[in-house]
């Protein structure tokens, strides 16, 4: 957090907003992986219990490649403010999703709520 | 046309309801007439529903605090009233449906229009001064944080009058508050109020993170911040990364209620348990998003008046920034009883008395500043070590109820209600009002009569601890939280005594606004001339009382903490420049006003189903925005000549006791620059 | 007061005063919002998650999802992202002609993507897989419906800032107001993939 401090001024340089090769870049990684995401669970190629790794595997990748090429996230000390808080939210957003899931699904086992015994998939 | 609004939604029968309605109705047009009379209009309308003024919002925020703390108070000694009479066959003399809806309010109200406002009022009034800024980052979103916030107000206010308020309890659990089950409008109101001063609070949570982080004076690193910035830091972070669960927990319950929604149903699947599990999600961070800028206070108070620096400075900022963290760690002790298993229950168990470790670090960091200090016991000191031994007592039975095992036991108890009581009261009530009598001179110019503030205190003490130590053993005895009436007459002498307390309690409400009245008027002889009345610190002292509207002339330089008192023991706090500069400042606007009334057009509109009025409100909200955003008139500057002006009239009595120095040569200002 | 016509400051000599107009600190604050906005949707997919199997007898996700015409939605998106970009780009080299097309174009992709998504909507209404029907869909409803909001409210947006490029040209403002809803933009695409990945194509396997 420290680093985010008296970093003002730091528009106006070129680095901050990307170049037309950087959203290219990322505009065709971005196709391939959506591509590949949909691939695996419509191809019929990809056995069942590897498509929900592969899937989450292509969401992460591409979250990467937007942050980086279309938002321009990076470690460069002007960055580092806006960086440091959105892991700050990933960890909040990681205890938020988590730990509701780790909740509910041990109330419910305990509980015997009528959404656990359900089979998940007819 | 109007939706579900018809005559009868006025409680005609309620001779209580009715009553009250008589009296606001009665003081509202006596002091619609007073102004009116006293042509305040124009006035009021210029210098403060307009202001951008950090200050001015702040002592707006702090005013509406307290009105809601008098109607938050009435509702409370209105619940000890009833259960001190409705033993066995006494009825007592509330219903039990407006009961309940006393104690849902009473609770509402006490958290988000109490407490809340009165803390962002506090770092509003005090946080743009500690770090030498000249207002906070966005000053229109500021007025219309405010604004939002007192639609919410209006919101809850309204439904004392027209319908009724949500009786489901201060967190409208479901499926109580499922329209099955809670069909009037009382739940609607509870959500639409809640919906619109939480996005009040979260933008001001935005913005005050921002100017902390962006508009420090040069010099002020991080480490070099006053504690209660550092604290208002924490909270602001907790209000942005937490509030946005409570909207959607809202937003959800709203759903099943107007859309026929099901997440929280009994039938078609839903799970009340999610809307549980995610109102506390939100509401354990935000017990401590009120408890932080009062540990800040708390910190600043009895480092001016031990007259030494605050013990373990470093430490201290630690403990918050950790007690940030695990207070998103913590939130499943609220449901101990809810049917998790053994893992889930023992985490947040072992996650709960954690946090406690911070909280005792700085109770000894306090200790320890006073420990040979020259402790002055003013008012905010007795605040202060009020709450030091009353928050211990608190933390304690806090921590008891950590054990799972024990919260079986006492879930839901009046142990529960003494429990949080000790550490709301005893923490965040005693902190606001410490800080209330710590910064008003910043804010008004004068202090406040310390013998009212005095007697003000002794009854909040004594009648805390008359109120609520037998619900302590109520709770032991087996007697559940929210009874209207019970059928054990053994309980009765004790919610007698408890009721005792709530009015020594009522005695210090009133003592607090006597304090008002006798230091507005004794205001010449309680004057603070210096700026600096209590020997401060931080940087807010360096200004003078009330602060200028630009905050300082001259951005203060700093190369460490309590910079001010190293100035003043250097000789060089008060210095004249020999050369003032053109200040630039933004611009009041009414804008802020009218999204906060549009706002009460919306929520009212959607509780009562009018739906082309619901649009209106909506248009207007974004209508006024585009206004704003249309505006090119926004800021202006201050000429130097009217600066030097103000500060010439400020450092003349000053001058008379030869505080002020001589002007630094020009070079050397730059070369400082 | 010393403001000339387009909302400049002219007095040089105030640069180091904390001025009101600092584009930085009002991207910080947009993003902190943005990582607001960002919670509001993580707890919605926790909300999903949580009753993703809570289907009540009713229809399941495999049933209802088309996926080939969820693919058509999120090519929209992302080449509307791309689009932005490409505006943006222009607007740093103060190209504003190429701006407003660019910015128009952005406009037709979201608003196709809107337009998608409420056909989507209405089918499922139709077939009787509306989202009072289980908490499935209650939660698939608001999920995927919070998101179109956001869309349409940054279509209202696209619309001001190009009535406001037109009128105003690029200058201080309307270059840090472009630079706040390019973020949002391209918050709202990451958050979709979030939403074809956990929602349909997770539904789907």
């Amino acid at each position: 957090m420290a680093a985010s401090s008296h970093v003002s001024h730091d528009h106006g340089h070129d680095d901050a907003h990307g170049s037309l090769k950087s959203y290219v870049v990322g505009f065709g990684l971005s196709i391939l992986l959506t591509l590949a995401s949909f691939g695996t669970v419509m191809s019929g190629v990809v056995p069942h219990h590897l498509m929900m790794p592969g899937i989450v595997l292509f969401a992460v990748a591409q979250l990467l490649v937007q942050l980086v090429f279309f938002l321009h996230m990076g470690t460069s000390p002007g960055k580092r403010g806006n960086l440091t808080i959105m892991l700050f939210t990933m960890l909040i957003l990681a205890i938020v999703v988590v730990g509701s899931l780790w909740v509910l699904h041990n109330m419910n086992a305990n509980m015997m709520h009528p959404t656990f015994p359900q089979v998940p998939t007819e | 046309m109007f939706g579900k609004l018809t005559l009868s939604a006025i409680p005609f029968d309620q001779p209580i309801i009715m009553g009250t309605l008589l009296m606001v109705m009665l003081g509202g047009a006596a002091l619609l007439g007073f102004v009116t009379y006293q042509r305040k209009w124009a006035y009021l309308w210029s210098e403060w529903f307009t202001t951008v003024d950090h200050k001015k919002i702040g002592v707006m925020y702090i005013i509406m605090a307290l009105v809601m703390l008098l109607r938050g108070f009435a509702d409370a000694i209105m619940m000890r009233t009833q259960q001190a009479m409705a033993s066995a066959d006494a009825a007592g003399y509330l219903p039990p449906h407006h009961f309940d809806q006393v104690f849902t309010a009473h609770g509402d109200i006490m958290i988000f229009f109490m407490a809340m406002p009165f803390i962002t009022g506090l770092m509003n009034l005090v946080v743009p001064l500690q770090i030498g800024a000249r207002d906070v980052a966005y000053p229109f979103l500021n007025s219309l944080s405010f604004w939002l916030t007192a639609g919410g107000v209006v919101l809850i206010m309204a439904s004392l009058f027209i319908g009724d308020f949500a009786a489901t309890g201060w967190l409208a659990y479901p499926p109580l508050s499922e329209l099955k089950y809670s069909p009037t409008v009382g739940v609607d109101y509870y959500i639409w109020s809640l919906q619109l001063s939480g996005l009040g609070t979260t933008l001001s949570g935005i913005n005050f993170i921002v100017t902390i982080l962006k508009m420090r004076a040069p010099g002020m690193t991080l480490m070099k911040m006053p504690v209660f910035t550092w604290t208002a830091l924490v909270t602001n972070i907790l209000i942005v990364a937490a509030f946005p669960v409570l909207t959607v927990a809202l937003a959800l319950l709203g759903a099943d209620r107007y859309l026929g929604m099901h997440f929280f149903t009994n039938d078609a699947g839903g799970n009340a348990m999610m809307y549980v599990n995610l109102i506390w999600i939100w509401g354990h961070p935000e017990v401590y998003i009120l408890i932080l800028p009062c540990f800040g206070a708390y910190s600043e108070i009895i480092a001016t008046f031990s007259g030494k620096p605050l013990f373990g400075y470093k430490s201290m900022v630690y403990a918050t920034a950790a007690i940030g963290v695990l207070s998103f760690l913590v939130w499943l002790h609220h449901f101990f009883t809810m049917g998790s298993g053994a893992s889930v229950n023992a985490f947040f168990g072992i996650m709960t008395m954690i946090i406690s470790v911070p909280t005792g670090v700085k109770l000894f960091n306090w200790l320890f500043t006073m420990y040979r200090g020259r402790v002055r016991f003013t008012v905010p000191v007795l605040w202060t070590i009020g709450f030091m031994v009353t928050f211990v007592i608190g933390g304690v039975t806090g921590v008891l109820m950590a054990v799972p095992g024990a919260d079986f036991v006492l879930h839901n108890s009046l142990f529960l209600i003494a429990h949080f009581h000790n550490t709301i009261i005893g923490g965040v009530v005693f902190g606001c009002l410490a800080a209330m009598n710590y910064w008003f001179p910043k804010a008004f110019g004068f202090k406040l009569a310390e013998r009212w503030g005095k007697a003000s205190f002794w009854c909040w003490l004594v009648g805390f601890y008359v109120a609520f130590m037998p619900l302590y053993i109520l709770g032991l005895k087996g007697m559940t939280r929210r009874m209207n009436h019970y059928a054990n007459p053994d309980w009765q002498p004790y919610l007698i005594v408890a009721l005792i307390g709530a009015v020594i309690i009522l005695f210090g409400i009133f003592f607090t606004v006597l304090q008002l009245y006798v230091s507005v008027r004794d205001r010449v002889t309680l004057r603070d001339p210096s700026g600096d009345p209590w020997g401060g610190r931080t940087l807010e002292w360096s200004t003078s009382s009330p602060a200028p509207f630009y905050n300082f002339a001259v951005l203060p330089q700093v190369r460490q903490l309590d910079q001010f008192w190293t100035d003043k023991q250097d000789g060089v706090a008060y210095m004249r420049p020999n050369r003032y500069e053109d200040i630039h400042m933004p611009r009041n606007t009414g804008v802020g006003v009218f999204m906060g009334l549009f706002g009460v057009v919306l929520g009212f509109a959607l509780v009562w189903h009018i739906w082309w009025m619901a649009a209106l409100g909506l248009a207007g909200m974004v209508g006024s925005f585009l206004v704003r955003v249309y505006d090119r008139d926004i800021d202006y500057w201050v000429p130097a000549a009217e600066v030097e002006r103000i500060e010439r009239a400020r450092l003349a009595p000053l001058q008379k006791v030869g505080l002020v120095t001589v002007a630094v040569p020009a070079d050397d200002e730059q070369k400082a620059a | 007061m010393s403001v000339t016509a387009d909302g400049m400051h002219v007095p040089a000599a105030h640069g180091h005063d904390h001025g009101h107009d600092d584009g930085s600190k009002t991207l910080l604050g947009f993003w902190i919002y943005l990582m607001s906005d960002c919670l509001i949707f993580s707890a919605l997919f926790a909300t999903f998650a949580v009753l993703a199997n809570a289907t009540a007898g009713g229809p399941s996700g495999k049933e209802l999802f088309e996926l080939p015409y969820v693919l058509g939605e999120t090519a929209l998106l992302l080449v509307s992202s791309f689009t932005f970009g490409l505006a943006m780009l222009n607007m740093h080299a103060g190209r504003r002609q190429r701006v407003m097309a660019w910015l128009v174009a952005t406009f037709a992709l979201g608003a196709g993507f809107i337009g998608m998504e409420v056909h989507e909507f209405a089918h499922l209404i139709h077939e009787g897989a509306g989202p009072d029907r289980s908490a499935f869909l209650s939660a698939y409803f608001t999920l995927v419906g919070t998101h179109g909001l956001h869309v349409t409210a940054g279509l209202l947006w696209l619309l001001v800032m190009m009535d406001q490029v037109r009128r105003r040209g690029l200058n201080d403002d309307t270059r840090r107001r472009l630079s706040c809803l390019s973020l949002f933009w391209h918050f709202l695409d990451i958050v979709w993939i979030c939403v074809f990945t956990f929602v349909y194509l997770r539904g789907a396997i």
